[in-house]
């Protein structure tokens, strides 16, 4: 079966000096075999892969430019960046991190031949359509690594980016991360999906979340590419007893973005409030696949995202929830609203709750509509302008996800980057 | 000020106002008492321009401008305000972020400047101290877990920053407890003023008690069956609306 883009990554799977890794060979020939989803399979239904399939992608190619500095000004350190998939020491500044907290790119590690540190690699990957993970396997050698040790508590976010800039080809680039809290640390995390130039670059990003017992992880990921380049990105966490992790997702750039966040509750008292926000205006696709395990006791999530479909722009989430048997008082709630602001425009939304416990409470929902016309006519009786009043109750619409971080700085933040993303959309009456 | 003739609305293809006339002076308090489904509330969101009610037939101007052909928010520029029965609850959009928008909103479309930050907050302090409210309103979402009270009171402190020609209330009174109810009178009194209107919208004439009006008109029917001063509203309640319905019967008789 030729697939172009497979064929293209396979020539740059062959010059990467990490080949003779058995792992890494048994991770890439089980992608080939599998090929990339097809929409025939479940967990890809509402996204197509078929122009992506079509591409020839280098591995790696030389910058047009240099990646202006000012793209940086509102993130600061401590941050780690990567451009196109590799770690760029003068964009990154590490040189105060707190105390008690470790930061450095995978690809250090890998040339150090740290075993321990880089262990999370080990993990397989055996669905059929865990493709992009089995390439990610095989291919990353570059990525964040970050661990806090016991007991640390920082509130001052650290930043991790990821830019795409422009080269003398298209390229595949691929990144695996590691955020681990000890037990009772605390942290505060900014990942950033930045673009800059035009560029139609494959980004896949994996990363995965250890959280001991009692720790504490606030995650903002702010996917806003400006390019017309791909993201599949996927976050793998593992929560264990009365961990906490509080999470908000802003889905607001890229042609084509996936990504699937997949939480496993595996300590009691373990407790996941992850928001998110799909803006899908122009002829974006955004397809995000929330897969929440309750594995343990009286483990709880709150769930709540927003979409927004706008022009051609289609949005797609899943949510699904499953509660496994034993996971006795848990409680998981799911809330899922859209707004569908075009007749172009297409939204996909599934909430889905597996329950093999008997005690358990749980409560999801998922709604398409437009702006609720009573709130409409209350501010415009107030003497606001009709599209003065949707833009501000879209803008509250997404926000809203944003009070789960519980950062009043960070939350400005975000909220300034949400509203330049919305100024996009044209909010037809 | 607003003079309404003869003013027919419809609401999901069911006529509701069916030739109501009503003139109010500047400076006058006007209240409307009526039965459930009498079309008070209609009359509120027809004159304040809600989609969905259809005026088939009849006038009503503002200062002599025709309200009926506009926009919401070009009524309210023009001193249109509704007090609403059931504020609505806006999360995620801060009360006095909402307002200042809405005022600069309002002075553009007049001609007006704009009220910078410091002198908007100077406005809402002011306004604040005379209806003795508490500030923390101002950091709240528009409504957004607020008493019914609350919300009452914020729908008089926002008339009292926008201050508009002609204020309609509609049921202001209706789910608050006496003190509550005394509160938002005592703020509508302290908004009166010679060049502005007051139409109260009441099912009971317990408001009354606290908002003197200076003509009482009962709606019944969609049309305005009988008007008179504030004694009429004290026959209503002594009498009950059912009364009303055995006078105007020979009324309409004759008509």
């Amino acid at each position: 079966m030729g697939v172009a883009l497979l064929d293209s990554l396979k020539a740059g799977f062959d010059a990467l000096p990490s080949t003779q890794d058995d792992a890494r060979r048994e991770a890439f020939a089980a992608a080939l075999a599998d090929g990339l989803p097809t929409t025939r399979a479940e967990r890809w239904k509402y996204t197509s892969l078929r122009a992506l399939e079509r591409r020839s992608l280098v591995a790696s190619a030389s910058l047009l430019s240099p990646v202006d500095a000012a793209l940086l000004a509102g993130i600061p350190a401590p941050r780690l960046v990567f451009v196109n998939g590799r770690f760029d020491a003068s964009l990154s500044d590490i040189s105060n991190l707190p105390e008690g907290i470790a930061l450095r790119p995978l690809a250090h590690a890998l040339a150090d031949g740290d075993a321990r540190e880089a262990s999370f690699l080990a993990r397989r990957f055996s669905r059929a359509d865990e493709t992009f993970a089995k390439l990610n396997a095989a291919l990353a050698n570059d990525g964040a690594l970050l661990s806090v040790a016991e007991d640390v508590r920082v509130a001052e976010p650290v930043h991790v980016v990821f830019i795409g800039a422009p080269a003398n080809a298209d390229i595949a680039w691929h990144a695996r991360s590691l955020i681990e809290l000890r037990r009772g640390a605390m942290l505060a995390v900014v990942e950033h999906h930045l673009a800059c130039g035009d560029h139609a670059h494959l980004g896949n990003a994996l990363m995965h979340v250890h959280l001991a017992a009692g720790s504490q992880l606030r995650h903002a990921r702010v996917q806003d590419d400006a390019s017309r380049g791909t993201l599949i990105a996927r976050t793998d966490a593992v929560l264990a007893r009365d961990a906490t992790y509080q999470r908000v997702d802003l889905e607001l750039g890229a042609t084509l973005s996936r990504h699937e966040l997949n939480v496993r509750l595996e300590g009691e008292g373990a407790r996941l409030a992850a928001n998110g926000v799909l803006l899908a205006d122009g002829r974006r696709h955004l397809d995000t696949r929330l897969g929440i395990e309750h594995i343990a006791r009286d483990t709880a999530c709150d769930l709540v995202w927003r979409g927004l479909a706008a022009g051609r722009g289609r949005a797609v989430f899943h949510g699904g929830i499953t509660i496994r048997a034993g996971a006795d008082g848990s409680d998981a709630r799911l809330s899922n609203k859209n707004l569908l602001l075009s007749e172009g425009a297409e939204i996909d939304a599934q909430p889905v709750l597996e329950i093999h416990a008997d005690e358990v409470k749980a409560a999801h929902g998922a709604t398409v509509g437009r702006l609720d016309e009573g709130a409409l006519f209350y501010l415009r009786s107030r003497g606001l302008p009709a599209t003065e009043a949707r833009r501000l109750l879209t803008a509250a619409f997404c926000r809203e996800t944003l009070s789960v971080l519980d950062d009043a700085a960070l939350i400005d933040v975000l909220g300034v980057q949400l509203d330049a993303a919305l100024a996009r959309i044209e909010l037809a009456p | 000020m607003l003079k309404i003739e003869n003013l027919h609305v419809r609401v999901a293809g069911k006529d509701i106002l069916k030739g109501l006339s009503l003139e109010v002076k500047a400076g006058e308090v006007h209240a409307i008492m009526g039965p459930n489904g009498a079309g008070k509330s209609t009359l509120g969101y027809a004159l304040a321009g809600r989609d969905g009610y259809e005026v088939s037939e009849g006038s009503a101007t503002l200062d002599g401008v025709s309200l009926l052909d506009l926009e919401p928010e070009e009524r309210a520029a023009l001193g249109v305000f509704l007090a609403f029965q059931y504020p609505v609850e806006i999360p995620g959009v801060n009360n006095t972020y909402f307002l200042r928008a809405a005022l600069n909103a309002q002075r553009k479309r007049r001609g007006e400047p704009e009220l910078d930050s410091m002198q908007f907050l100077k406005r809402v302090r002011e306004k604040l101290q005379v209806l003795h409210i508490k500030d923390d309103l101002l950091n709240r979402a528009v409504n957004e877990g607020f008493s019914g009270g609350e919300k009452k009171r914020n729908e008089i402190f926002q008339l009292a920053v926008l201050e508009p020609r002609l204020a309609i209330l509609d049921e202001t009174d209706s789910g608050l407890d006496i003190d509550a109810l005394k509160l938002v009178a005592e703020g509508v009194n302290l908004m009166r003023s010679p060049d502005r209107a007051f139409v109260v919208i009441t099912h009971y004439q317990r408001l009354l008690d606290y908002i003197k009006p200076d003509v009482v008109h009962v709606l019944a029917d969609g049309r305005i069956v009988e008007s008179g001063g504030p004694e009429l509203a004290l026959e209503l309640e002594a009498h009950g609306y059912a009364w009303l319905k055995d006078r105007i019967a020979p009324n309409t008789a004759a008509a």
